[in-house]
């Protein structure tokens, strides 16, 4: 019981982590191998501005806005320029820019894994029962990811903007031909997925340490939450990490080597036995 | 504006190409004398970059001709790897013969993996195979008997003297990668080769010509799968010693793409070109250590998107230069 | 009076393919002009080089005497010329509702709106909610046209408004063409139904291999004239 709870918890995590992966394939077909690193990249941001002084929860809000700016000068001045029929321009640009950030935050931070020191929360817990107790962090971190998923599943059916996002990955040509900017949208989708990002790594320092080299372990987490889920539903992104989070969980129970190894079976065994993944939207 | 031409040729070879060939013949040929008169650090570094190149020209094989990215293909590079060593130091197979073994395991394995990476496409399918390269690295970590998770050596080379099992190593490498281009080499010229180009040009309208889009796919996955375990083979052959890491590292992939984007992708002398600008670059700069991994990164990004051909497919552009002519061009009379 | 649109010695390339040699074109305010041609004799490239979705040379094309050859699509449509592109091509993940919001992006004023258009084509206040491509090829179309009409422009370019359809459903929505026009719009329609573009037109352009064959006055043109120079012959 306890480890399934645990699995949820975690696949709210890892909900965070998918979620801007699927903004950012689901709005223009940009697949980011370094997407985990990035993550980590608002780690060190957070850690950087604790160390400069603020409390952590200040640094995680200070951190947002950076990721926002950071992602919307990326897609705006280079991975725009890397869009097209041919995937291989923006594989090799996101795989150059994952070794970059590795390399620097390994320059600036040396690779010892460090933590966002909370003062005690990140170890608080609810006692639901004598045996059952619960961290107060991964709730509120499953408390997000439900609150995210939500509000992205709203912005893209019921606004503007998401209309624009939509409108835009049907057919760029059109959209451009209503007025639309499309440079300037798909800048905007991949900044509100940074955000994203720079949540989820700064969540993933409070909970745990954190080092340079971590971030493609995270990308093939929120990668396989993203496939298993089905793509074009953000529910179904934070349903296939769920998923994942369950399987690593009951994996890590019977043995800690093969959490993570379980987690990529389970994956490869839903890509061979329903590709489309277990919520999908199918898109034109 | 229109004329018609009386008649045409089509033509495939250069007069250029005919002399460079016939020099990389003479090249090969005094390359193969290097163990009698060369030092042996150079036969050391030969076998890496022979290991470098053929899984460069074969990640181009799968990118360039076959349109499909994978940055999973390091999963054949340590099977073939683990598959030599295995059959060398539990069923006695001379190491040299387990090396073309190895590549032979990695392909015939790459087609029942190809039924779960084919379900994919694009960006996802890249991500994919690293997933997969991923598990087969755990898996392995897993089983004791090659070490687990610190890896082994290769004990079946032990008996032989040094010397001869270095001019060895650097031979058979020598004989890998003439093999390899030559498979390479012949395939695009076939009608398999034309049909390749098609594929990546336009899928649809390929099938619709009557092309086995799948089952030219996966004989395409499946060279570039046996390549890689052969380059993984000979590596670890080279090297003496294997662990999960090292076999199934990412890094492999990584420099694939930065051979290829460098040298320039869709060609076969690119990833020669790629191959040798890569080793000169490690034995310049890998002393910066993370510097010298930032400046390669960047120069992969800027290559990609503001000199997409290449270093090779520059010069073919700028001068014409084919080394390796798998093109038919047309001359009006 | 002045041309509200023109374009002189307009050439245009698809890569190294070029499609269209050298077209003198003009247009009138308040004028219905058509352009009839075979396949492939650069009608749609026409268009398409006039909202700027084929890069054409910046002077080639004067929108009231300013050049915008090469201008981005956006531009073009907030000075206000829109088109309802080829083949429909509405949004599939968008309703039809929301189809016809994002015509509403270039955020010009004018008499067009959701109200207007659900007036016209009462059936698609009906199926306001439904995935644009669940309706029929004529409801279809229905909604391009209205997509572009939200952007009020003051040109309206038609790109094979009848590709497709049935002729009683391409009666039904040229019958709307006068309500379209009576407040003083200019609309050029490519067709490949002679006759009806010789119906609602005044004047006519046929284009044969990216060149102008013939132009006049729809109702002076014989019909010899213009099979002559649809074909080239």
């Amino acid at each position: 019981m306890e480890t399934i709870i645990q699995g949820v918890l975690l696949g709210g995590l890892y909900g965070l982590f998918a979620l801007g992966l699927s903004l950012m394939f689901g709005v223009m077909r940009l697949t980011n191998t370094a997407h985990g690193d990035f993550i980590i990249l608002g780690s060190f941001s957070t850690l950087t501005l604790v160390g400069l002084g603020l409390s952590p929860w200040l640094a995680m809000l200070v951190t947002l806005p950076l990721a926002w700016l950071l992602g919307y000068a990326l897609q705006r001045y280079v991975l725009n320029g890397t869009l097209g029929k041919d995937p291989l321009p923006s594989l090799v640009v996101t795989f150059g820019m994952s070794i970059v950030v590795q390399n620097l935050l390994l320059e600036l931070f040396s690779a010892d894994p460090r933590s966002i020191d909370t003062g005690g929360f990140s170890t608080q817990g609810i006692a639901f029962s004598p045996e059952l107790s619960v961290g107060v962090l991964p709730v509120v971190i499953l408390a997000l990811a439900l609150t995210v998923t939500a509000g992205l599943q709203w912005m893209f059916k019921s606004t503007a903007l998401g209309r624009t996002f939509r409108a835009v990955s049907d057919d760029r040509e059109i959209a451009e031909l209503m007025g639309l900017n499309a440079r300037k949208v798909y800048a905007l989708a991949t900044a509100l997925a940074f955000v994203l990002v720079g949540m989820a790594g700064s969540l993933q320092g409070v909970r745990t340490t954190v080092s340079p080299a971590d971030g493609p372990a995270l990308l093939l987490f929120a990668f396989e939450a993203v496939i298993m889920g089905g793509m074009g539903s953000f529910w179904g992104t934070l349903a296939g990490a769920m998923l994942l989070g369950l399987t690593q969980q009951v994996g890590f129970r019977l043995d800690p080597g093969w959490g993570i190894w379980g987690g990529h079976l389970m994956f490869l065994f839903v890509l061979v036995l329903r590709p489309q993944g277990l919520f999908p939207k199918t898109r034109g | 504006m229109h004329t018609t031409p009386s008649s045409y040729t089509v033509v495939r070879g250069t007069r250029g190409s005919m002399a460079l060939l016939a020099f990389a013949v003479l090249l090969v040929a005094f390359a193969a004398s290097l163990p009698f008169w060369g030092e042996s650090s150079w036969m050391r570094e030969f076998v890496e970059i022979a290991c470098y190149f053929i899984f460069a020209m074969m990640w181009n094989l799968m990118a360039g001709y076959g349109g499909m990215v994978s940055i999973g293909q390091q999963a054949f590079f340590g099977l073939g790897g683990y598959v030599m060593l295995s059959l060398g130091n539990f069923w006695g197979v001379n190491p040299f013969v387990a090396i073309v073994l190895g590549a032979l395991v990695a392909g015939l394995i790459s087609i029942p993996v190809s039924w779960v990476a084919f379900r994919l496409q694009g960006g996802y399918f890249a991500i994919g195979t690293w997933v997969i390269a991923e598990v087969a690295r755990l898996s392995i970590a897993n089983v004791s008997a090659v070490g687990g998770g610190s890896g082994t050596t290769l004990t079946a080379l032990r008996g032989i003297e040094k010397a001869t099992r270095e001019s060895v190593t650097y031979w058979m490498a020598l004989a890998c990668v003439v093999a390899s281009i030559t498979l390479v080499y012949g395939f695009l010229r076939s009608k398999q080769g034309l049909a390749l180009l098609a594929i990546r040009d336009n899928e649809v309208a390929a099938r619709s010509q009557g092309i086995a889009v799948g089952r030219m796919k996966l004989a395409v996955y499946a060279v570039a799968a046996f390549g890689a375990g052969l380059a993984g083979a000979l590596y670890f052959v080279g090297n003496l010693r294997i662990s999960p890491d090292a076999a199934f590292s990412v890094n492999w992939s990584a420099f694939a793409i930065f051979m290829v984007v460098i040298g320039g992708i869709g060609r076969i002398e690119g990833p020669l070109v790629g191959a040798l600008v890569f080793w000169a670059m490690n034995k310049f700069f890998s002393d910066y250590g993370t510097w010298y991994l930032i400046g390669l990164g960047l120069l992969a990004i800027v290559m990609t998107i503001y000199f997409k051909q290449g270093l090779w497919g520059f010069v073919q552009q700028r001068w014409g230069w084919t080394l390796f002519p798998t093109a038919r061009r047309l001359h009006l009379k | 009076m002045a041309a509200v649109l023109q374009t002189q010695q307009l050439k245009a390339f698809y890569g190294d393919a070029q499609a269209i040699f050298g077209i003198d074109f003009e247009l009138h305010a308040g004028e219905l002009v058509a352009i009839i041609g075979a396949n492939g004799a650069g009608k749609s490239t026409f268009l398409k080089c006039l909202t700027g979705l084929v890069k054409a040379d910046g002077p080639s094309i004067t929108w009231k005497g300013q050049a915008i050859g090469g201008m981005a699509p956006g531009h073009i449509v907030r000075q206000g010329l829109a088109m309802v592109p080829e083949g429909r091509r509405l949004f599939p993940s968008l309703s039809v509702e929301e189809n016809l919001l994002m015509g509403a992006c270039a955020q010009r004023k004018g008499p067009w709106s959701l109200q207007r258009l659900y007036q016209m084509f009462p059936i698609l206040q009906e199926k306001r909610h439904a995935p644009g491509t669940s309706l029929s090829g004529g409801q279809q179309q229905m909604v391009a046209l209205g997509r572009a009409l939200m952007s009020n422009p003051e040109v309206l370019l038609c790109d094979e408004l009848s590709l497709g359809l049935a002729p009683i459903v391409i009666r039904e929505i040229y019958n709307a063409m006068p309500a379209i026009t009576a407040e003083g719009m200019t609309v050029v329609i490519v067709e490949q139904d002679v006759s009806m573009a010789r119906r609602v037109s005044q004047r006519l352009y046929c284009f044969q291999e990216g060149l102008v064959s013939l132009q006049g006055s729809s109702g002076d043109l014989t019909r010899e004239q213009i099979s002559q120079a649809y074909f080239g012959v």
